[in-house]
């Protein structure tokens, strides 16, 4: 039942991940870097079955309720605030998207292969995953022009991040686990506030247009 | 009792916040910012103990007082900056104290894990203070560290966990101490990458070059009292979020591999900065290259260790006092001018005498002249590149420091003293004609110290450096 979830899971993450490469529509970025906020910050408890502990338990319900619910609420507002629910001609389009995915995966399968022998047993595909989406998150901050479809690559990162972690099993003290999200939480929240300033200054949110700043 | 230098600057951001009264808030100001520097000194005088999140070692105290005497001259400044701004005096505070907070924790964090959170929190506090103008440009500036900083110090938090990995059953968690005295016990492959992440990532935040993007957008862009803190402070605290993880690597015998790592960013920050710097139009921009050349310089001593290291340490004290008071000053040509270009400044001497004389005092010091303490440092630096004999090094550095020279020299020089002064209108509105005690005294203050180490390093001081680099970078 365990592992029937863990492949569950490893789907799931993969789809998303597939999700936001190959829309240009903002909403259901948002609703797919949701989805796996939902399913990374269960991970732990999902691993970690056996050794049941409140403190895990709580992470997993501050973790799921920050990336899953209140992050996307958030980007939610920033769209509908500066009207924007598409990403129009970005620097990569969807379908070179997926095909650059494709390869990221396998460089993430590469490289996880690597280290194969230094993982835990029985561990092969999470993080690959985890991997996956941490460069899949930092392609979507190079390739979009708009800001908040920058901010969805920066959530997309900190998700990989945050599994891959949770895949090797590391426990930080409590409160450093509490500190990081809390700064994901306050980033989000600060850049939200600034895609509604660039929108209000600008008439658009296209970070490719700030280029006044050079040299 | 060991939080109190992290919880003392976070209360009073957060009465500054809740504060209507702006007269208030900038009495409240003044009080933090002595009160900060007090407890420093008490740290200093009678040791307070950790726990096993917070400790107060060597370096992070050298960083820790650094940033606190800064921050303690920069707030007589910024009181004076911000009667004229009065309007944004309740939010730059607040933000400042919470800036000076997530620093103190930076310094005296004493678990990687908790060092990242705090590095990740200054670049929060900071993102509204370099909005401050509220402008285009501010606000592209303010987008451009948010993301890159924040993606950088995403690719810490990787390192972090290869770091705790690379610990194996027999290291649990990631309390400094800990790590450096099981540092044999690390998977060597493991500890690599890590390493790697944590210099990528920091460095992000460091302005080592080429992830220095974000650095003079926001040094220019930030109003002067927020660009001192930002360059004499943040960056040493990134900083030390690399002499952590380098202090760690080295007593697991990769040291010297790390070495040319450090060494790597050092040399491509310094020629990358030197190379930007032949071309400026814009002081606060020249100024910020300069921060990315010092900090290539930092990586540099460390990387190479000896004598060298124990001169990069000198060189942060410093770099962080001369680059805090040469922007301090530069806000003061700023609100002369009312514009940051090079081409439209002439005549400093005549129209603000005591910032004129500042700004050359400035340009001496930060370029590595005698009598400052930067040049003892430097010639430190340079020594200790002899003494490894790495020649090609020596011959980069050298040219480089030729170069930074020459440029800050070719525009320095005449802001200063040409005479040109006729077709330079006076800005309208603006309160000044005369130069209050605000725009010089602290500035003043703050350059007699690497004037003093110019003079005479104390031998304690310099003991005692050695003392810290010999447990972080190694002989």
């Amino acid at each position: 039942m365990e592992h029937t979830l863990l492949n569950l899971v490893i789907v799931i993450i993969l789809l998303s991940n597939i999700r936001l490469l190959n829309t240009s529509r903002i909403p259901v970025m948002i609703v797919a870097v949701a989805i796996q906020g939902w399913v990374i910050g269960s991970l732990p408890l999902l691993l970690h079955w056996e050794h049941f502990q409140l403190t895990l338990f709580l992470i997993t319900l501050i973790t799921v309720s920050i990336k899953g619910i209140i992050l996307p609420r958030l980007l939610n507002r920033s769209m509908q605030q500066a009207g924007v629910m598409r990403e129009v001609e970005p620097f990569v389009g969807p379908t070179l998207s997926l095909l650059i995915g494709l390869f990221l995966l396998s460089l993430s399968f590469w490289i996880t292969s690597s280290l194969r022998s230094s993982l835990p047993e029985g561990l092969f595909f999470i993080p690959v995953l985890s991997l996956f989406t941490v460069f899949n998150g930092l392609f979507l901050i190079i390739s979009r022009k708009k800001a908040i479809t920058q901010v969805i690559g920066y959530l997309t990162m900190e998700n990989g991040v945050y599994a891959f972690g949770a895949s090797l099993a590391i426990d930080h003290p409590f409160l450093v686990e509490l500190g990081v999200l809390l700064d994901v939480w306050v980033g989000v929240f600060i850049m939200g506030i600034a895609i509604y300033h660039i929108n209000r200054e600008f008439d658009h949110i296209d970070t490719d247009k700030l280029s006044t700043l050079k040299h | 009792m060991a939080w109190i230098l992290v919880i003392v600057p976070l209360l009073f951001g957060l009465f500054s916040f809740i504060l209507r009264n702006r007269r208030i808030v900038l009495l409240f100001f003044l009080l933090g910012g002595i009160l900060h520097f007090v407890l420093t000194i008490w740290v200093w005088i009678s040791p307070m103990e950790g726990n096993s999140l917070v400790f107060f070692d060597p370096l992070g105290m050298l960083i820790l007082t650094v940033t606190s005497s800064l921050f303690f001259m920069v707030t007589f400044y910024s009181i004076g900056y911000l009667k004229n701004h009065m309007e944004r005096s309740s939010l730059t505070v607040g933000c400042m104290f919470f800036f000076l907070a997530a620093m103190s924790l930076v310094s005296v964090s004493a678990d990687m894990g908790l060092l990242w959170v705090a590095v990740e929190a200054t670049t929060l506090a900071s993102a509204p203070l370099i909005y401050f103008h509220k402008d285009h440009r501010s606000l592209e500036a303010t987008w451009k560290y948010l993301l890159i900083c924040s993606v950088g110090i995403a690719l810490a938090l990787m390192g972090n966990i290869f770091l705790s990995y690379a610990g194996g059953d027999s290291i649990a968690g990631l309390y400094i101490p800990d790590l450096m005295s099981n540092a044999n016990r690390f998977e060597p492959r493991w500890l690599k990458v890590a390493f790697i992440l944590l210099v990528v990532g920091y460095g992000t935040k460091m302005g080592l070059a080429p992830m220095h993007s974000w650095l003079p957008d926001a040094h220019s862009e930030a109003p002067s009292m927020v660009s001192a803190l930002l360059s004499g402070s943040l960056l040493n605290c990134a900083f030390l979020g690399i002499l952590r993880a380098f202090g760690i690597l080295r007593l697991s015998g990769l040291g010297e591999w790390g070495g040319n790592i450090l060494v790597l960013f050092g040399v491509v920050s310094l020629i990358l900065a030197a190379l930007f710097l032949i071309r400026q139009t814009d002081f606060k921009r020249m100024l910020a290259y300069s921060s990315v050349e010092h900090m290539g310089i930092l990586a540099l001593g460390i990387g190479v260790g000896g004598l060298a290291g124990t001169g990069a340490l000198l060189h942060l004290i410093n770099h962080s006092l001369i680059k805090g008071f040469l922007f301090l000053v530069a806000g003061n040509i700023l609100a002369f001018y009312q514009t940051k270009k090079i081409d439209s400044i002439a005549g400093l001497i005549h129209r603000a005498p005591k910032t004129a004389f500042l700004w050359m005092a400035g340009f001496f010091a930060i370029a590595g002249s005698p009598p400052f303490g930067l040049f003892v440092s430097e010639w430190i630096i340079l020594k200790g590149l002899i003494d490894s004999e790495r020649w090609m090094l020596i011959i980069v550095y050298l040219i480089a420091l030729f170069i930074v020279f020459v440029s800050l020299a070719r525009y320095i020089i005449p802001m200063t003293y040409s005479s040109s002064a006729s077709n330079i209108e006076k800005p309208e509105g603006w309160f000044l004609n005369k130069e209050p005690l605000w725009m010089w005294v602290p500035s003043l203050l703050l350059a007699s110290i690497p004037l003093i180490m110019g003079l005479y390093v104390p031998p304690v001081l310099f003991n005692f450096l050695s003392a810290v680099f010999s447990v972080w970078g190694g002989v």
